[in-house]
């Protein structure tokens, strides 16, 4: 399979590997994915008090594509408003780093743990989830703070 | 050293310059057809293939006269199984195997399942290894072929060839084993190991691709096969189409160098695969070796690298020509069938990877493959969060993932 340079770059020198700390009131944590499906994503996002993205974190175990979506994705999220992080879909994501047909779900991985990521910052503080667009996937992010839980 | 380093031996091998010397004049200068009764370029091409007939009868203790040309070893399966099931519908019209077989035999023999032909698919344990009494136990009076192969593929097991060929002997059924990643790299007697059809192909043991060859037992018993290609009459009716001269006076060349060369490659590559292995072990102490490691090929080892998916870790070591088995099941690629039979969870059999060796293999690419491979595979961890999880003391098996 050939990678698109964009790809190629996330994969070699991934941006903003890491974890915040999952317990801290402004970090909102996304964790999507199986690994019976092969790919299991990781998103953090730490936000300030007029709900900008200071930072943001990600870990994946997936395609090269599946980890150039989420490096790219922390790169987005850094600096945004939590309100314009939320409208990031996994199309721009397609555009951006070329991903052809068969590796389109490693973006909408990324675009789920987004979304999962500000769920479960939502859910911390309390912010009515109507004053910004609904989540697109909210069905299958609801479970986004699972990735910790046992059954 | 170059890179990228080849360690897909198992995939195809390269041709041992010895083998493009001796194919050559038969391009240009001898190109007859080996059929051509009349005159000496047709004489001299059927004395080069009766030569290359005597050195591949040589490499599996038969008579060159069991010998049959075919194009690979897709063909001389196909031939052995479908001409057997043909031929013998009389007898009976079960099949036995397993689903750990190459595709060239799963799906030859899926093919007869759906035209009426029962198959007992055996079932195999977290090896890769048959129960010889659930063999036995399977062979009825309608039974008419047991193929099973002699080395897998995939993780290098090597089956007990010699016994299954005693339980079908004794319960008079015909054996074929796909013996395709076999010469040169284990020892190969039709007769010690009671085989009476056995598929083999050139460009696996340092050969042209294209040309291979089935065994088939002339006594005791005398195995018949309807022809899956019908001509002008070649190999002895069983396999019609002008001979591959070229291709064959290669393969028997080939032939020829496994049996010489064997005794010191043997010891030589098995010593390599070793070095690989521990050099990875040592520093990734969680990987885990697929199949027999007290039954396998010594040029192969086949590893899983938990908390690490497949596809990105090939990626990340492309200096390295190896197989994998494996993608994430949203891609198109399914993870490896031979795996999951042993029954890997996806997880493990995502992350596997084939290093298959061969004649040229040396240390020093061995050391770099193992150095890239731990590298790669500390580096995707760092960025996991499944080892990030196993870290902090989660049971991977018992977290309420999103199946998506
Ligand atoms: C076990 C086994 N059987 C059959 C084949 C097919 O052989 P060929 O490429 O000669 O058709 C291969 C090679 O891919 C193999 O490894
Ligand atoms: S994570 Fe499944 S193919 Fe990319």
């Amino acid at each position: 399979m050939a990678y698109s340079d964009k790809v190629l770059d996330h994969y070699q020198n991934p941006r903003n590997v890491g974890s915040l700390d999952k317990d801290d009131p402004n970090v909102g944590t996304g964790v999507v994915g199986a690994p019976e499906c092969g790919d299991v994503m990781k998103l953090q996002i730490q936000v300030d008090n007029d709900g900008k993205i200071s930072d943001a974190k990600f870990k994946t175990y997936g395609c090269g594509s599946a980890i150039a979506s989420s490096s790219l994705a922390t790169e987005w999220l850094k600096g945004a408003t939590v309100d314009s992080a939320a409208e990031i879909k996994n199309t721009q994501i397609v555009e951006e780093l070329s991903l052809p047909p068969v590796k389109i779900h490693c973006s909408v991985l990324a675009e789920d743990a987004i979304k999962a990521a500000i769920d479960d910052w939502r859910a911390k503080n309390g912010t009515a989830k109507d004053d910004a667009a609904p989540p697109a996937n909210e069905s299958k992010t609801g479970e986004s703070k699972t990735g910790q839980t046992t059954s | 050293m170059k890179t990228p380093i080849y360690l897909d031996y198992s995939a195809t091998t390269p041709c041992d310059p010895r083998v493009v010397e001796r194919m050559l004049p038969f391009f240009t200068d001898t190109f007859g057809n080996a059929a051509s009764r009349s005159h000496a370029f047709g004489w001299t091409a059927e004395a080069a293939v009766d030569e290359a007939r005597k050195q591949v009868a040589q490499l599996i203790g038969a008579h060159p006269k069991e010998i049959l040309w075919t194009s690979g070893s897709t063909e001389a399966n196909n031939l052995a199984i479908k001409g057997a099931a043909e031929m013998y519908a009389k007898k009976g019209n079960h099949i036995i195997t397993t689903a750990t077989e190459h595709k060239a035999v799963v799906d030859t023999v899926k093919h007869l399942e759906t035209q009426g032909h029962r198959v007992t698919w055996l079932p195999v344990d977290g090896k890769g290894h048959i129960d010889l009494q659930e063999l036995e136990a399977a062979i009825t009076d309608e039974t008419i072929l047991v193929t099973l192969m002699t080395a897998n593929n995939e993780t290098g097991l090597v089956h007990p060839i010699a016994k299954i060929g005693e339980i079908c002997k004794r319960k008079g059924t015909l054996f074929h084993t796909d013996a395709t990643q076999a010469p040169g790299r284990i020892e190969l007697d039709v007769e010690a190991q009671n085989v009476d059809l056995m598929s083999i192909s050139a460009h696996k043991m340092y050969g042209p691709k294209g040309i291979g060859a089935l065994y088939v037992r002339r006594r005791n018993p005398r195995v018949r096969l309807t022809a899956q290609i019908d001509g002008g009459g070649h190999e002895r009716g069983m396999r019609s189409g002008t001979l591959n001269v070229t291709g064959i006076v290669g393969m028997g060349q080939a032939a020829r160098l496994a049996r010489e060369e064997m005794a010191t490659e043997i010891p030589k590559l098995a010593a390599l695969r070793d070095r690989l292995e521990q050099r990875v072990l040592a520093a990734l102490p969680d990987a885990v070796i697929n199949g027999d490691p007290a039954s396998r090929l010594p040029t192969l080892t086949n590893i899983s690298f938990p908390y690490v998916e497949g596809e990105s870790l090939i990626m990340g070591v492309k200096e390295l020509a190896v197989s994998s088995g494996s993608a994430c099941t949203s891609a198109s690629l399914e993870p490896s069938y031979v795996l999951k039979a042993l029954g890997l969870n996806d997880e493990l059999a995502h992350s596997s990877i084939r290093f298959s060796l061969g004649r040229f293999s040396t240390e020093e690419e061995v050391d770099f493959a193992a150095d890239r491979i731990v590298a790669e595979v500390t580096r995707l961890r760092e960025m996991s969060p499944l080892w990030e999880m196993v870290q902090e003391g989660v049971d991977l098996s018992k977290v309420k993932w999103t199946v998506h």
